[in-house]
């Protein structure tokens, strides 16, 4: 069975006060191989949750997790994670964190230097090898912290909002960068984001999730990360059906906030 | 109650001491204000401004905004030195900068002797001020006739002599003679009259206390002029002090400290891994290492006397001790300040808990453990002195707390500066230590 299996995923955390909250309730998804999913919803609505579960970070309350035939029971190399930001190790140069998979499993130096240096090129840090990560802005941390991922060879790539903390020009370019990373490499990714614009451009599948609890809200099957592939993104969201789309999860979203916050939500 | 009272006396007296300094405190600071407003504007002639920095008047909290001035660092610390050799009369500074020094030389008065019967007759009193180290015999003078006859002493700088004038008289004070004038000027027992050297007094039993001006210079025995603390330096490197040279108590110094600080880092470093990584051993040592943290190591000296005497070994287990703290807490919380994302992130990479150990969480907590370092070194090494203060056959505080004895000051001096200057050079070390080291301190 390929493919990335999650399923009656709940999730309860036991809070120190006694009471418990609700993360994620019945939660079930399955991914063949290669697909690319966003995961978008309000803030709490157990997005990051999700995602450790299927890291294997957390274990979860009921449910399981089956990745290629085999259950999820702690984080591995098959699954690769890419974080907003921070998680680069600062005492290694750009060529020792890409290189950090591959000294784990204990590769030889002259396979791990291959690798490091074609996956530079890919994420367009050739002459920035020997550098120190904090050094580089932010948007090349990032290209550092893909192309760490990517040499670990995973099935899976789960990214947790990772270009949040990026300005609009270089968030551009980065969702461009991940659209032809994953044609180029046909791995399967889950992209967690807030916002819809990046959701929408980077899933071919969608999953709007609601809040309280965390739980499955809509599901798209979107044609604009297809369209996106080697083309200006800006080109894509002029498409009609974006502009469409894009309306419909955000009043989905609006209302979801509103019944959080009650009537008396007002905007922000 | 007979506390508060005795406390608020004491109170007083500090008020009334800040009271009498604060003039001297507010001129500093004029001086301190007046050479700023001479360099801004000798900056500004050299070279006109075309930034807006002095636009930038509120700099709070951001303390990178604040640079250090060096010109106001070369003028501070001139100052400090001119001030020291114009009140201790240093031979480096030209005469001009000096305060008025103490009188010195030879210097006369005339007294006046009035007899029981009311005849009267003048007689010299020929003083003689020597440097206070030399012992000199009394001038001879003439003794001169009349009932009066001249006396002659000799004085040490700084100092004052009592002197019953009257005993060479023909009339003595035990015959009923009283000294009624001194240069002419009436003075009676308790009185006091000015003359060219200094003052003469009168006790109240009418003997002449000859005080010859001490000027505002300091006696070398309160503070000796810059070129006598260098000459004791160069003497002690020399000859050595108390059977061992200046190198050598230094050495014991700092041996005490390097062995003492680094077992302290050996036990407390691992000790604080544990603490960060399991809550059992965080459970086991929080109360002792939180207990033992702010006990000042000084407070343990009396007790390290007691269990392991004032060889070395006590020595090094009060420093042991002083460090030990420390670096656990910084071990500590350099592992549990390790961003969870970090950790994740080697995991799912395909690191081992080993793996992540060593390539993570060991290095991540580098940064805190050099800090804690710093405030170690920092604390081992004026604990190391105090103890030496306390009880000790050599080191630089031995060193000073002897020479205290025999008021050598300027030996005590010269520690202190030696102390400071080691002190800050360790301290430059570690920071060099750190950005060799940790070159990514504070940019996570
Ligand atoms: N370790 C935890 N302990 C207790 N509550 C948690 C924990 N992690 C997350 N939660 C709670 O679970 C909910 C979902 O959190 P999260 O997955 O971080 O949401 P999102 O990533 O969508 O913003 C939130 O209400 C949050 O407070
Ligand atoms: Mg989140």
């Amino acid at each position: 069975m390929a493919g990335l299996h999650i399923e009656n995923l709940s999730m309860r955390f036991d809070l120190p006060d006694g009471g418990s909250v609700q993360a994620l309730k019945d939660v079930s998804i399955d991914l063949k191989p290669g697909e690319l999913l966003s995961v978008l919803g309000p803030s709490g609505c157990g997005k990051t949750t999700l995602l450790n579960i299927v890291a294997g970070f957390l274990a979860p309350t009921e449910g399981r997790i089956t990745l290629n035939g085999s259950r999820v029971t702690g984080p591995g190399p098959d699954r690769g994670m890419v974080f907003q930001q921070g998680a680069l190790f600062e005492w290694m140069n750009v060529r020792e964190n890409v290189g950090f998979g591959p000294r784990m499993k204990g590769m030889k130096a002259k396979p791990k230097r291959e690798i490091v240096d074609h996956l530079l090129d890919v994420v367009g840090l050739r002459d920035f090898k020997e550098k120190a990560v904090y050094e580089l802005s932010g948007g090349m941390q990032q290209r550092v912290a893909l192309a760490r991922c990517l040499a670990n060879e995973p099935d899976v790539i789960l990214m947790d909002e990772p270009l949040g903390a990026l300005d609009a020009l270089t968030r551009e370019k980065m969702q461009g960068l991940v659209l032809k990373l994953w044609k180029e490499t046909g791995k399967t990714i889950v992209l967690i984001t807030h916002s819809v614009e990046e959701a929408l451009l980077l899933g071919e599948r969608l999953i709007v999730m609601a809040p309280r609890p965390g739980r499955i809200h809509k599901e798209y099957n979107l044609p604009f990360a297809d369209m996106g592939v080697g083309r200006d993104l800006r080109e894509v969201k002029k498409d009609p059906r974006f502009a469409e789309t894009r309306e419909e999860i955000l009043s989905m979203i609006w209302n979801m906030e509103e019944e959080i916050m009650g009537s008396a939500g007002e905007p922000v | 109650m007979q506390v508060i009272a005795n406390l608020w006396g004491e109170l007083l007296t500090v008020l009334t001491a800040v009271g009498t300094a604060l003039p001297y405190i507010l001129a500093y600071v004029a001086l301190i204000l007046l050479l700023m407003v001479v360099w801004s504007g000798v900056k500004r002639l050299l070279r006109p401004r075309h930034d807006y920095g002095s636009l930038k008047t509120v700099k709070f909290g951001d303390e990178s905004a604040v640079a250090s001035n060096t010109v106001a660092s070369v003028i501070s610390i001139v100052l400090i030195f001119v001030l020291w050799g114009a009140f201790t009369g240093s031979r480096l500074l030209p005469g001009f900068l000096h305060m008025p020094g103490p009188f010195q030389g030879t210097a006369t008065f005339d007294y006046t002797l009035t007899g029981p019967d009311g005849a009267t007759d003048d007689a010299t009193v020929t003083v003689l001020v020597h440097p206070a180290d030399v012992t000199t015999a009394d001038p001879e003078v003439d003794p001169g006739t009349g009932i009066a006859r001249n006396d002659s002493i000799a004085i040490g700088m700084f100092r004052s002599a009592l002197l019953r004038v009257s005993d060479n008289d023909e009339i003595t004070r035990d015959d009923g003679a009283e000294i009624t004038a001194i240069d002419g000027s009436p003075i009676a027992p308790g009185g006091a009259v000015r003359t060219g050297f200094g003052h003469v007094l009168m006790t109240p039993k009418g003997t002449l206390n000859i005080a010859p001006s001490a000027g505002w210079q300091m006696e070398p025995i309160w503070l000796p002029p810059p070129e006598a603390v260098w000459s004791q330096a160069v003497t002690i490197a020399r000859d050595g002090f108390r059977g061992a040279s200046l190198w050598e108590h230094l050495g014991y110094s700092l041996f005490r400290v390097v062995v003492g600080f680094l077992l302290g880092a050996l036990v407390g470093i691992p000790l604080g891994y544990a603490m960060g990584l399991s809550d059992w051993f965080r459970g086991w040592f929080d109360p002792i290492v939180e207990f033992m943290r702010p006990v000042p190591p000084l407070a343990l000296i009396p007790l390290v006397i007691i269990w392991a005497g004032i060889g070395e070994t006590g020595k090094i287990i009060l420093l042991f001790l002083a460090a030990l703290w420390i670096m656990a807490i910084a071990a500590r919380s350099g592992v549990s300040g390790v961003r969870i994302s970090k950790v994740h992130a080697a995991y799912s990479l395909g690191a081992s808990k080993w793996q992540v150990m060593r390539h993570v969480i060991i290095p991540n907590s580098l940064p805190e453990i050099f800090t804690g370092a710093r405030v170690a070194m920092g604390v081992c090494w004026g604990t190391v002195v105090a103890a030496e203060l306390v009880a000790a056959q050599t080191g630089v505080g031995m060193m000073i707390m002897v020479a205290s004895k025999f008021q050598n000051t300027d030996i005590v001096l010269m520690g202190v500066i030696v102390i400071g200057i080691v002190g800050f050079t360790i301290d430059l070390g570690i920071r060099w230590l750190e950005r060799l080291m940790v070159p990514w301190k504070g940019k996570g």
